[in-house]
């Protein structure tokens, strides 16, 4: 009966199927791009991007165009504004990104707002439609999941050391800005194709949360990017199974269950004996 | 011979603004140059611009013949901050192997030569049985001996090094100093920065800086109590063999005894 609750959503229902797998690549790829997220201290940009893409899936949508064009154009447009402020004024990039983020915010609202046709889009554009997702956006999930996995593998040795210090980057012959930059890219390639499972909202829940988690635990980088796909996977398991027995949202349920699991993993290891520390 | 540095009419500093002008020397290999000043003096500006890392103000620089950075894997810096390496999820041994990357670019297999020098350069240290310890569980102490260990483990032609001996206790600094004497044994050319009169007297030529080269020459020559109240303008006076800099700074009296 119990083991009926846990399997027969999924095996019963494709859309549920469809879900999972879904679920799945966008737990994989927010494993490795929010690993580097957190360790490297982008949240915020992160969030900029992942609110960032509203206008330009708005836009996209009133003129007939697929949102994640929409989305793409929005997260480079954002990335590009981040550098074309930080350049030409003496201002941080965290109030580059401050500005531009509530920008593009209330422009994608806005947009928005023009017609009640569009309130529906909204709540979509937000929270994403992952019990919605068909084979072929199945496929784009994919391709983009394997494009971020390859460039991670390529470019690992520069993001660690850009994670070590910017500076030991440059001396080892990686110019910290190219790689800065394809970082960001990676970032916009996973809220771009992401949005339509979970949401623009709740992406940067799943690119934040479960990185944490795994950095609670972690003692080497592989072991974190892993940990934290496997720890996405689970919410998205949990997130769906909460869905379908509570008829709560689907997309707020992982990304609820992403953040419950970060906080039951802190409590565990705030419980954990500490082990004998190397410091004197 | 190619020279290991050769700078003249070299100004460097940032965004165009010049913290230090009309530099000439010329440092040779095997041998170990001390940058020597107070707080702000241009220390680490020299430093990070012939590593490549700032872009010469004016002048001429050339580091192993060519261009700065032409080379990454014959020279090795060590900065004097890594303000993430708190929070990040690396062991000993994985810091060590960075400083083997530069040869292998991207994709490369690191050899067993590369895991060798790795693990040199972490005995020498002292380090070696710290290998499976995360970074971050490691004293101020602990942490200087491994980032230098990972400097060394390059097995760079140049060795740049801010401050290495800052957090070392005595045990730890006559092991570097040791080190530092095999490098240069070995034909590696070292430019240190620091603030140790002991530690610049030990090393072939001296540069004291205040914004400008007091004085570049041998450090037998160049380390005067003269020349060390200009550097550090305040007072200064021998003690039992040893200098001590009185220092002033933002209103307040340091000083450094030696």
């Amino acid at each position: 009966m119990f083991l009926d609750c846990l399997v027969t959503p999924f095996t019963a229902n494709a859309f549920m199927q469809n879900a999972l797998m879904a679920g799945i690549l966008v737990s994989i790829a927010c494993g490795i791009v929010g690993t580097f997220v957190v360790l490297r201290g982008l949240a915020f940009i992160g969030d900029a991007l992942a609110h960032g893409v509203l206008p330009g899936v708005a836009i996209a949508m009133m003129l007939g165009l697929p949102g994640m064009l929409g989305a793409a154009v929005g997260a480079l447009g954002m990335i590009f504004g981040i550098g074309f402020i930080t350049r030409r004024s003496n201002l941080s990039s965290d109030t580059a990104i401050g500005l531009l983020f509530v920008g593009m915010l209330a422009l994608g609202v806005a947009i928005v707002s023009r017609s009640h046709a569009f309130s529906g889009d909204l709540v979509r554009i937000l929270f994403g439609e992952i019990l919605g997702i068909r084979t072929a956006e199945l496929v784009t999930q994919l391709a983009a999941t394997l494009v971020i996995a390859a460039l991670a593998v390529t470019c690992h040795r520069p993001f660690l050391l850009l994670c070590f210090s910017p500076e030991q980057a440059e001396v080892s012959g990686f110019p910290p800005r190219r790689f800065h930059a394809i970082m960001l890219l990676m970032i916009a390639l996973t809220v771009v194709v992401s949005f339509r499972t979970v949401g623009t909202l709740l992406v940067f829940g799943m690119l934040l949360a479960p990185a944490a988690s795994a950095a609670l635990f972690s003692r080497k980088i592989i072991t974190m990017v892993v940990s934290a796909s496997a720890i996405g996977t689970c919410s998205v398991y949990a997130g769906l199974l909460a869905s379908y027995h509570l008829n709560i949202a689907a997309g707020a349920a992982i990304t609820l269950s992403a953040s419950l699991l970060f906080f039951i993993l802190l409590t565990a290891r705030q419980l954990m004996p500490r082990p004998a520390g190397a410091k004197s | 011979m190619t020279a290991a540095v050769e700078a003249s009419g070299l100004g460097v500093g940032y965004q165009g603004e010049t913290v230090v002008a009309d530099i000439a020397f010329r440092l040779e290999p095997g041998q170990v140059l001390a940058l020597v000043g107070s707080n702000g003096s241009g220390k680490t500006t020299l430093l990070k611009t012939v590593a490549g890392l700032l872009p010469p103000t004016a002048g001429r620089l050339d580091v192993l013949g060519a261009r700065p950075l032409a080379s990454p894997a014959r020279v090795a810096y060590m900065g004097q901050f890594h303000p993430s390496s708190f929070m990040l999820p690396l062991r000993v041994h994985d810091v060590g192997r960075m400083a083997r990357f530069a040869r292998h670019g991207l994709l490369g297999r690191l050899t067993a030569g590369d895991e060798r020098a790795v693990r040199e350069a972490m005995a020498v240290m002292g380090v070696s049985a710290l290998a499976e310890a995360p970074l971050n569980a490691l004293s101020g102490g602990q942490r200087q001996r491994v980032f230098l260990a990972q400097a060394f483990a390059r097995d760079a032609d140049l060795i740049l090094l801010d401050e290495p001996a800052a957090n070392l206790d005595g045990a730890a600094r006559a092991i570097y100093r040791r080190q530092l004497h095999s490098l240069t044994a070995a034909g590696r050319a070292v430019i240190l920065a620091t603030h140790d009169i002991d530690e610049a007297a030990e090393c072939d030529r001296t540069m004291l800086l205040a914004h400008r080269v007091v004085a570049y020459g041998p450090s037998a020559e160049i380390l005067t109590q003269k020349a060390l109240l200009s550097t550090f303008g305040m007072v200064g006076k021998y003690q039992e063999g040893g200098i001590v800099i009185v220092e002033r700074e933002h209103g307040h009296d340091d000083c450094e005894g030696h």
